[in-house]
């Protein structure tokens, strides 16, 4: 089971992210957007970082690019939960460091399929 | 295992409503041609999230309006749209039609469909008005187009070779290959070989690489979309091949059902096709948010409360301690502990009463867009000034003083300030100034409205409540006695009322409805230069000064602030009337008097004469209760009675006293129908 840390400014899918991975026996710690996540992110490790693109502070993109350059973060799975669906945000995600991406709306099944991709 | 969303809704709901706020705030706080690039994403932002949010839960309407509403906003905050007075109406009525729709999901009614429809199409006009490229349907025609490739491949039946060679980067956007192996034999059976020709000698191995490639071979009927998927995350990290698996013999061709049984295949393409988005929308279509209320606290406030039960739990502990081995001399140390217990006690309640207040800037919140909404309606400039926004109030307090407020804001508006060319001609500036104030005032917040406009004319009001026979002729009223005219409902509902310097609709409304807050209203004007409005809110509604008495053998409440006068009976002033009812000469008036021996079924009736009464007002009427004893004045907890008994008519609720007695509290307006019911005849009017 992992340790994984899931970022959203909105705290129902703040709320829906963590309830799903638990469900599933991940443990979870939330932040309501980049900056605080990477405050969290240097406190302790994480398996995987789940987060949203659109947030204030610091969005997803630039919190995937500084955790990347985080000696614990260089292989950790980083995915992307974005509304966009179109590619550029994809390629600009993956060219932050994001392994992959989920596209909202939300969906239990969907995400965790996701999860399953990157950590047991 | 099915997760159930709807438990979440109810934040969804929340934070969407907040998100809406802030967008209105934003997009009032914007000047056309003047592009806020910080505020319009902000404004950008919490569009996203509600669109977001509405996708997982199924609202359809919500998330096609947030769609267009986004791509709007999209284009202004890239510059490739102009902010016009326009567009910002249109965004403005958006963030309302949003609003509308939300809060009909939230209590599961009906949302006007012509209005989101409506506001839909002229959004999508907007965009295409700037735009003839057609560039818009980016987002729509994605998902289309990712799916396009994957025509070709509706499986042959018999497999695919995949052919898998990662960049040497692979690890480090944190991509593992075995866990795409293992997803791939999620969708069939697959036969790896790995090719470890390119690994180095030990000495020379960087692990931090990814130096094997992979062939595989996957069987059965298998999507070849399905099969891009797996890959789709890495697709730029790699040189992927997907071919159809070539029958090795002459036929080979039964091997491959036997396999990958069909059905199998085909459940694990599905989730990850369009059907994921349908399922959200069955899941909570049918399912309405619960109407629990919650409230958002001040962290500091819960550390506040974190802290005071700590002492309360040091000065427990210091009389424990006492109490174990206590002599007399230790005395004046005990009653400094009950002392202290007893200040620890009322700064918790205090406290805890504190969580329910919420700052007003609540109920301001929605003022700037209306103040916006009517200067353009009614065509006058307005200055809102919005003072005390910390000001802190009762939640419950705080959602019913929203309503009065918008309406004598509404009023302000409407009949008080000029239009801008009576005011240029009067020497005033242009744009009248609507000052908002709210402050503590002993036990009362005070809430505060000016306008700099016409104010009401006294004689004219004056002349209107003549007519409508509300004053004898000739008799002196004070200032205050004749603004207080406008509440009353004779006038309002006057078909000239807004004769009256235009106030008056509905103004009798606003009185009551402060009332039944436990507040007061006043009005104060001078004509040429403007009107105060006044209301005094009680800081709780769980609290209120009582005034105890005794009927009976039975402790009552009846709230101070009803309270006109508490006499002693003079005997010439009880009048009789036809059948049971009885009058008391009071200022120049006679009021009914309620005996409350005989309401509460008590023994004894008697004589009236030096027998105490209490005189209380509601709504403009008195009535003189008949008590037997006067008690002391305090504070009371109010208990409902609705909650924990049932509604008894007569009884706002009750309290416990601090010798563990529960006292009923009265009533006033109940009272008055009581006896009502009892004796027709019990009316102010009689004596007419």
């Amino acid at each position: 089971m992992a340790n994984i840390l899931a970022v959203d400014d909105s705290a129902s899918m703040r709320q829906m992210v963590s309830h799903t991975l638990k469900q599933n026996g991940h443990s979870v710690v939330d932040a309501p957007d980049g900056k605080a996540a990477l405050d969290k992110a240097k406190q302790q490790k994480f398996d995987a970082v789940i987060t949203d693109v659109n947030m204030p502070n610091m969005d997803g993109i630039t919190l995937i690019k500084e955790l990347r350059k985080l000696p614990n973060y260089r292989f950790t799975p980083l995915l992307l939960l974005t509304t966009e669906s179109a590619p550029e945000k994809k390629q600009e995600g993956k060219a932050a460091g994001a392994t992959g991406w989920l596209v909202k709306p939300f969906d239990p099944e969907k995400l965790m399929g996701a999860v399953r991709k990157v950590v047991r | 295992m099915s997760i159930d969303m709807n438990q979440f809704l109810q934040t969804f709901f929340e934070e969407s409503f907040e998100g809406l706020d802030d967008m209105e705030n934003g997009l009032l706080n914007m000047t056309a041609g003047e592009p806020d690039v910080e505020q319009l994403n902000d404004i950008f932002r919490a569009a996203h999230s509600i669109k977001g949010g509405a996708g997982t839960f199924g609202l359809n309407s919500v998330t096609d309006l947030t769609h267009k509403l986004e791509t709007l906003l999209d284009r202004l905050r890239e510059g490739e749209s102009e902010v016009t007075t326009d567009g910002i109406n249109l965004l403005l009525a958006s963030v309302d039609c949003l609003r509308s729709l939300l809060q009909a999901e939230r209590d599961g009614t009906e949302a006007d469909p012509q209005q989101a429809a409506d506001i839909t199409t002229r959004l999508a006009a907007m965009v295409d008005a700037d735009d003839d490229d057609g560039s818009s349907d980016g987002n729509a025609g994605d998902d289309a187009g990712s799916s396009a490739t994957a025509d070709d491949g509706s499986g042959p039946g018999g497999g695919w070779r995949i052919g898998f060679t990662p960049e040497p980067h692979l690890f480090m956007t944190g991509n593992d290959p075995l866990r795409l192996l293992e997803e791939l034999s999620e969708l069939g059976e697959i036969q790896v070989s790995c090719d470890s020709s390119s690994l180095p000698a030990l000495p020379d191995l960087d692990p931090e690489e990814c130096v094997l490639s992979w062939t595989i071979d996957l069987y059965g009927d298998v999507e070849r979309q399905a099969i891009e998927e797996v890959f789709e995350w890495v697709e730029d990290d790699c040189s992927l091949t997907i071919e159809p698996l070539e029958p090795a013999g002459g036929d080979t061709t039964t091997a491959a059902p036997e396999t990958a049984p069909e059905p199998e295949a085909a459940s694990a393409g599905e989730p990850a096709g369009d059907d994921a988005h349908q399922k959200p929308a069955q899941q909570s279509s049918g399912g309405n948010a619960s109407t629990s209320s919650s409230i958002r606290v001040d962290t500091g406030k819960i550390d506040n409360l974190i802290d005071m039960v700590g002492e309360l739990v040091i000065t427990q502990s210091m009389l424990n301690e006492l109490g174990e081995n206590f002599t007399m001399d230790k005395l004046e140390k005990l009653q400094d502990g009950l002392a202290q217990l007893e200040r620890n006690t009322r700064e918790l309640q205090e406290n805890v009463m504190r969580i329910r207040m919420v700052p007003i800037s609540f109920a301001y919140s929605r003022l700037p867009r209306m103040v916006h909404d009517l200067m353009r309606q009614l065509g006058k400039k307005v200055d809102l000034q919005l003072n005390g926004e910390e000001t802190e109030l009762d939640k419950t307090v705080m959602e019913k003083i929203i309503d009065p407020l918008v309406h004598l804001v509404r009023n302000a508006m409407d009949h008080g300030i000029e239009p801008p060319e009576k005011r240029a001609e009067l020497g005033k500036p242009e744009t009248g100034t609507l000052e908002m104030n709210a402050y503590h005032k002993g036990g009362y917040i005070v809430i505060e409205i000016n306008d700099d406009g016409g104010g009401i004319s006294r004689d004219r009001l004056l002349n209107k409540a003549r007519e409508a026979g509300l004053m004898e002729n000739g008799s002196e009223l004070s200032d205050e006695q004749v603004f207080d005219f406008i509440f009353h409902p004779g006038l309002s509902t006057h078909d000239e009322a807004t004769d009256v310097s235009g106030r008056g609709v509905g103004m009798d409304v606003v009185k009551r409805n402060i009332k039944a807050l436990g507040g007061n209203i006043t009005v104060n004007s001078t004509p040429g230069k403007g009107t105060r409005f006044a209301i005094h809110l009680p800081l709780t509604l769980s609290i209120l000064d009582g005034q105890l008495f005794r009927v009976g053998d039975q402790v009552y409440v009846v709230p101070l602030i009803s309270i006109m006068e508490s006499l002693q009976m003079q005997g010439g002033k009880i009048k009789r009337m036809a059948g049971t009812s009885e009058l008391y000469e009071w200022r120049d008036d006679y009021i009914p008097i309620i005996r409350l021996r005989e309401l509460f079924n008590e023994a004894g009736g008697g004589d009236l004469e030096n027998e105490l009464m209490v005189v209380v007002e509601e709504d403009d009427r008195y009535v003189g209760l008949h008590v037997d004893e006067l008690l002391g004045q305090q504070q009371v907890v109010i208990k409902s009675l609705k909650s924990n008994y049932r509604p008894v008519t007569g009884f706002a609720g009750a309290t416990i006293l601090g010798n563990g007695t529960v006292a009923l509290i009265l009533d006033i307006a109940g009272l008055l129908e009581l006896a009502q019911a009892r004796d027709e005849v019990l009316t102010k009017g009689a004596n007419n």
